[in-house]
């Protein structure tokens, strides 16, 4: 691994979608565009299993589809704005999904978004714990 | 001959467009963010240039996994607003200017920045977003658009040094355009904010008013910054704040803040828009 791409390690809670993420998850990715058509999107909700079959996805991409873990999915090379197509097939908004990410209920990442979002406080380094 | 008369910088969440197209824009979460955009409105109708060079990065749209091009120019007649899964926004067609396209296309890949050329490209929230904020509800928009679509989706993305040198060469090009016209150019996307992760939620005001500080006095210092301190400090979605140093080289080397505005939430992010004037020669 670069030094690029490792220093980016030290950001608490983060997956930065590097061209390695890229490579890894190109498939994962690829299914996500997929469902981009209305035909394609009934198809994967009439049988979920059966159309990730048709990807040549890793076992465990498919199950954190599946899952709807997206903290998995990022693990396994996704990126947000590809897997925005399964949240928005699912009918949810980005707030919606991606307090899923947090550990939050949406209520509770909805009014900390309100009070001015997530404190930069011990979110910026874990090597300083700042 | 062509010249850059102002710039601008705004954030281009989709919901945004969203609240636009569905008519929310006077509820209570939504209001304080379109009032902050009055001022720019009034302003942006008594100031209509030719054309909007209209920096922006597209959000898994035109680009798939496929192809990811660090910078790419529009250089068609019109770009159709995109089907980004629920249906296209309801928005005008944006016409191009494919004769200062060309242009700019000859001009900086003879400057040695080695642009991808797009003669189809659909438009997503990314550039519509901030026409609709600036320009309403037209039939038509008033002003036609360049597209520069960066990629500040998959790492690395250019550097901050590498968009202010392109901006600077934008400005260039312009200035050795024939043809008397006036040009906008806008920086779009930021400011702080993450939208991965447990780290989601992710707002640094105190840097983005830096940010927004620096870029207008100090643009070559901001240049500077690396994507490891734009992830630290805004949020790995956060690094979209590169695309406003092409902007800003585009002012040239001195210019007036007009304007700005700053809000949170949007969304998942912090809402940032300044307007400025260039002042050297």
């Amino acid at each position: 691994m670069t030094e690029y791409t490792s220093e980016f390690d030290d950001i608490p809670g983060t997956r930065v979608f590097t061209a390695q993420r890229a490579k890894q998850g190109y498939q994962l990715n690829q299914f996500c565009m997929s469902l981009m058509k209305a035909e394609n999107r009934e198809r994967f909700k009439a049988d979920e299993r059966a159309y990730l079959d048709e990807w040549p996805m890793t076992e465990a991409q498919k199950q954190a589809v599946l899952d709807r873990d997206y903290n998995a999915m990022l693990d396994l090379g996704g990126n947000i704005y590809f897997l925005a197509k399964i949240f928005a097939t699912d009918g949810l908004s980005y707030v919606q999904a991606v307090s899923t990410m947090t550990g939050m209920s949406i209520e509770d990442y909805q009014a900390m978004m309100e009070r001015g979002g997530r404190s930069p406080e011990g979110w910026r380094s874990v090597k300083d714990g700042t | 001959m062509a010249r850059i008369t102002a710039g601008l910088t705004t954030s281009h969440i989709p919901a945004i467009g969203y609240a636009i197209d569905s008519g929310k824009t006077e509820e209570p979460y939504w209001k304080p963010l379109f009032a902050g955009y009055e001022w720019t409105k009034a302003w942006a109708a008594e100031n209509v240039p030719d054309v909007v060079i209209l920096v922006y990065n597209d959000h898994a749209s035109a680009f798939t996994p496929e192809v990811v091009p660090t910078f790419a120019l529009g250089c068609a007649e019109e770009f159709k607003p995109a089907d980004e899964g629920y249906g296209p926004r309801p928005v005008p067609v944006v016409r191009g200017n494919a004769d200062l396209a060309a242009h700019l296309a000859e001009s900086l890949i003879l400057d040695e920045f080695d642009l991808t050329l797009m003669y189809k490209l659909d438009v997503d929230h990314g550039l519509t977003v901030p026409l609709s904020l600036v320009y309403g509800q037209p039939d038509e928009w008033p002003v036609r658009v360049i597209p520069l679509a960066v990629n500040v989706v998959q790492y690395p993305p250019p550097t901050g040094h590498r968009c202010f040198m392109l901006g600077q060469a934008i400005r260039r090009a312009v200035q050795s355009y024939g043809e008397d016209l006036v040009v906008h150019v806008w920086g779009t996307g930021g400011m702080s904010h993450q939208l991965q992760g447990p780290r989601a939620g992710f707002i640094n005001q105190e840097f983005d008013q830096a940010f927004l500080d620096r870029l207008v006095a100090d643009p070559e210092g901001q240049a500077r910054v690396s994507h490891l301190e734009y992830v630290r400090q805004a949020g790995s979605e956060g690094i979209e704040l590169v695309m406003q140093l092409i902007m800003r080289g585009a002012m040239g080397p001195t210019a007036e803040e007009l304007y700005r505005f700053y809000h949170v939430p949007g969304s998942n992010t912090a809402v940032g828009h300044i307007v400025l004037r260039p002042t050297g020669s």
